[in-house]
């Protein structure tokens, strides 16, 4: 395994960021559906999309994990996003091109994006 | 699923389920195109009951609905190549799912993404010791969890966003050089074979 030194300097940078993070009630958790059903409907690539463009953006109250089968196969991917104090959001059908305009509106500018929700989609 | 790494991704988060602390993820490729994937756990195992019923895609642990295709479809994706799935488990002792594909047959699926399913495997279970190694007679790629924790230390979680990416460029690269090598091996005539 190569380029360990470049992990050491993530380390480094990372430690002294952690001291500048806020109190961890006001962070966002972002949760995406990575069962058979979520994988198949292309799942991984989502994910993928939220953690770089979470890393690109340095957005340090935004937590992004993965859970199991949400119920709603066919309108997979499935991301939900909570707000602490505001009611889950559910996005539907994700794509990774919509990824970056769910961090920009909801994550950083707190404006759900209604056309992507699973109330747009019924 | 369009990718083989799409069916580790999704055997493997099963021996997550199964509340696993160790998982090993070894594939091997020899010079004639066979694969063998082997996914071993240290979760609960299961009885030798489920373990007969458990590629039936009515046999599922999930709560949400009385279907589970994971296992269903990778044996599926094995047989079709010619390969088969074989599967090692007992309660308390962990399970071993091994699969075999021929590289080389039509409706082998391409590995895809490695590097992506295992910096997500390791995003989602950031606690978990996971050591993947793809071994081929070309050349090899590998990543352990152990000593990226060594480096990291304990503040700072593999969940993190900046640490999954240094990972999945990291086996990347290394999947990338993989790929590049066997283009330039020297591959020994394959047999004919009409079945």
């Amino acid at each position: 395994m190569k380029s360990l030194e470049e992990l050491r300097a993530i380390r480094e940078k990372m430690k002294q960021q952690m001291d500048l993070r806020g109190p961890s009630e006001d962070h966002i958790r972002v949760v995406v559906g990575m069962a058979t059903c979520g994988i198949a409907a292309g799942a991984r690539p989502v994910l993928t999309a939220f953690l770089d463009e979470v890393e690109k953006r340095g957005l340090q109250n935004v937590t992004v994990s993965q859970t199991g089968c949400i119920g709603v196969c066919r309108l997979e991917p499935i991301v939900e996003v909570f707000v602490p104090g505001e009611e889950k959001v559910t996005y539907v059908k994700v794509k990774p091109q919509m990824v970056p305009v769910i961090v920009e509106q909801h994550l950083v500018n707190h404006s759900v994006v209604t056309d992507y929700t699973i109330g747009a989609a019924e | 699923m369009k990718e083989l790494s799409l069916y580790i991704l999704d055997v493997a988060q099963n021996s997550i389920s199964a509340g696993a602390t160790r998982l090993e993820l070894t594939l091997t490729e020899d010079a004639r195109g066979w694969l063998t994937v082997v996914i071993a756990d240290n979760g609960c195992g299961m009885d030798p009951e489920f373990l007969s019923r458990v590629t039936d895609p009515f046999t599922t642990t999930r709560t949400t609905r009385k279907v589970g295709m994971g296992l269903a479809l990778y044996l599926l994706a094995a047989q079709q190549t010619g390969g088969a799935l074989y599967m090692d488990s007992a309660p308390g002792q962990g399970t071993t799912v091994t699969a075999t594909f021929d590289r080389n047959h039509l409706d082998c699926p391409p590995l895809g993404d490695l590097a992506g399913t295992v910096a997500l495997l390791i995003q989602g279970s950031p606690a978990l010791s996971l050591r993947y190694r793809h071994t081929t007679p070309w050349g090899e790629a590998e990543l352990s969890t152990e000593e990226l924790k060594a480096v990291l230390g304990e503040e700072i979680s593999l969940a993190e966003p900046e640490i999954f990416t240094w990972i999945q460029n990291n086996l990347s690269q290394q999947e990338a050089q993989l790929e590049g090598a066997a283009q330039s091996y020297e591959k020994p005539g394959r047999t004919q074979s009409h079945s």
